[in-house]
Order: structure tokens, then sequence, then C-alpha cells
């Protein structure tokens, strides 16, 4: 399955998010990488790379983030981990991250699951 | 410029930083999240306490361990922004224990550049770059006329200043006070603040000499 991260600059926030994702893929390896060290609002270096390392499997791995030092930090991280087959996402976090984890739990492969988060960026909700 | 000069400079980044911690913030707090001084006095605490094991390290060294530092510490935009710019100036002193006024610009112009790819931000944005973009061309402009390097210096921090200055009468677009269009105008951007402060500090230094 492929893996996913929540990166936000609150803890409570992206494991949250990993929360009301599981809700509909209990088995989908989730992680939330949220805030600083001791809880304040950030954005973690270390706190997304052991995200992505504690979810990573040869099916890869997507990241989905909030905004500005949350994006500039998981670039950061990515070109250090340098692995081919985990990606950032731009899509809206909570309707990702629900969709992500469907998907992942249902079997589909990083490029599949990319593809339909192209759709959740389009979906309006009323 | 050698290694000791460098690790003078960065000391004194240091500390004017955690000087300035309230102000930075509460330039942050008008147009942003109100946490820019917070979070490069926690970056550049964390460098302090480092400083120490790059005594016996070269200058791209050196900064690039700066840079790895406030990437891991710092948690706001300015983070992975002066990270990298540390980092690529790092990259273009690899290996040097002393510096021309020519391998000074050319580590600041990677810096710049490395700013500008991480924030996907040009000049005229509102950023840091309204300061460092500006000063990077007057110390070109200064050295390419004759100027020995702390007069063209001198230029390059009057030219942030009036970067700075400039941030007030324009609309952010890159960044948290984007979302605040207009209604940043008037206000300065404490990154660019934050920039004037590190180019100023690099002067006084060299200036003790
Ligand atoms: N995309 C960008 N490109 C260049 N500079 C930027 C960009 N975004 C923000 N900045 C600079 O960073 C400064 C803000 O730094 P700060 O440490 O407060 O980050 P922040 O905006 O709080 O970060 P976050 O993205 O975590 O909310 C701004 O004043 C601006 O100069
Ligand atoms: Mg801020």
């Amino acid at each position: 399955m492929v893996g996913i991260v929540i990166v936000s600059h609150s803890q409570k926030l992206a494991e949250g998010v990993v929360e009301l994702a599981k809700m509909m893929a209990a088995q989908a390896p989730l992680a939330a990488a949220g805030g600083l060290d001791d809880g304040e609002l950030g954005t973690s270096y270390e706190k997304i790379f052991a995200a992505v390392e504690k979810v990573y499997s040869a099916d890869g791995v997507m990241i989905l983030m909030d905004m500005g030092s949350a994006v500039m930090t998981t670039e950061m991280v990515l070109e250090d981990l340098d692995r081919p087959n985990v990606k950032m996402i731009d899509a809206p976090l909570v309707e990702g991250a629900v969709l992500a984890a469907v998907e992942s739990a249902g079997g589909r492969s990083l490029e599949e699951i990319s593809l339909r988060m192209e759709e959740v960026r389009a979906t309006k909700k009323f | 410029m050698d290694t000791k000069k460098i690790l003078e400079i960065v000391a004194a980044i240091a500390k004017k930083i955690e000087a300035e911690k309230n102000f930075l913030t509460e330039l942050d707090n008008e147009i942003g999240d109100g946490d820019h001084g917070i979070n490069l006095a926690r970056g550049f605490k964390s460098v302090e306490e480092k400083l120490p094991t790059f005594a016996d390290k070269d200058i791209g060294a050196i900064l690039k361990g700066v840079g790895t530092q406030l990437v891991s510490t710092v948690g706001g935009a300015s983070g992975p922004l002066y990270g990298t710019a540390f980092m690529k100036a790092g990259n273009a002193c690899k290996g040097k224990t002393s510096l021309t006024p020519e391998e000074f610009v050319a580590a600041l112009e990677a810096a710049v550049n490395g700013i500008k790819m991480r924030g996907k931000a040009v000049e005229g944005e509102k950023t840091m770059l309204d300061a460092l973009c500006p000063a990077l061309k007057a110390l070109k402009d200064g050295l390419g006329g004759g100027k020995n390097f702390v007069d063209a210096l001198t230029d390059a921090v009057d030219a942030a200043a009036a970067g700075v200055e400039y941030t007030k009468t324009i609309i952010a677009t890159k960044g948290r006070a984007s979302y605040l269009k207009e209604r940043s105008l008037g206000h300065q951007d404490p990154g660019a603040t934050s920039s004037l402060f590190m180019l100023q500090t690099t002067l006084e230094v060299l200036r003790e000499d």
C-alpha cells in the first residue's frame, strides 16, 4: 500500500487529518508530521523525514501539506531522501487525505492515486 | 576574509538576531503570523551552540553547517529559505579557507539564487529578496567600479535598507502576507528586515579590521 504523510504547522491538525482519513481506511499506512518538536506551531524537517521513513515501502509515499514552510521543507526532505517513488501532492488537505487513504487501502498505485488527486482538486463541495 | 572572520560574522549575526527578536516578531505580527523573530532566534541559537564544532572546518563546510542547522530548527518559511541560502553559499565556497571579494560575491549570488529557487519568488513580491537582490547588485557595481570591499559592502547595506523601505510600498504576493493583499501596504517585510540585519552585521565585523 502507498504510504501517506500529512504535513502541517499544527500537530493537532496533522493528527486530526490522519484520524479522519483512517475512519474510511483503517489499514492505510498514514503518518502525521505536525508542528515542532515541542508541539509549537511550525514545520519540522526531522518530523517530516521520520514520517516518510515510517510509512515507506516499495509502493511509495505521497505527501500532502498545508502551506508555506510546510511545502518548502518537504521539498528539502525529498531532495535529501532521493527516492523516486516519494511524491508531493498539491491538493486540499482533508479531501486529499481521505481520498488517498481510501485508494491506498484499495491497493492502487502511486501513479493511479496521483491522477485521482487531480480530480479532488477540481471537485466543488457545493 | 578567512575562516576565523566567517565564524566571527556568524556569531555576530546570531547575537544581532537575538537582540532584534522582538522587533522582527512585531513586524511579522503586522502582516504575518507573528513568529519571524522567534523562528530566527531559535535557529541562530542552535547555530551558536554548534559553532565550536565548526572551528576546524573550511568556509564551505561552516556555511553548509549553518544552513543545515537553520533548516532543522527555524520552523517557518525563513528556515528553508535562509537554510538553502547558506547551504548554496557553502557549496560555492567548497574547500576554501579564505575568500576574495569576487568569491564573496559568488557566494552571495548563490545564496540569493537559492532563495529564489526555494521560494519560487522574484524581486518585487515583498520578501527578503527585496533587500538581498539590490544589495547584491550594489556590491557587484561597487567592486566593478573599483571600490574596495568594505566600501562596496557599505553600498550594499544602503541598497538593502532602501529595499526594506521599498517593501512598505508594495503588496505581498508571496508568503503569509499575501493573504492580506492591499492591507500589507505600509508595512515593511520582516524577512527583508532580517536580511538587512545580516548584511549590516557582516559589514560591522569587517569594519573592525
Ligand atoms: N516564497 C517566499 N519566497 C521568498 N521569501 C519568502 C517567501 N515566503 C516568505 N518569505 C519571507 O519569509 C518571511 C517570513 O518568515 P517567517 O519565518 O515568519 O515564516 P512564516 O511566513 O511564518 O512561515 P510559514 O510558511 O511556516 O507560515 C517573510 O517576511 C518573507 O520575507
Ligand atoms: Mg511568520
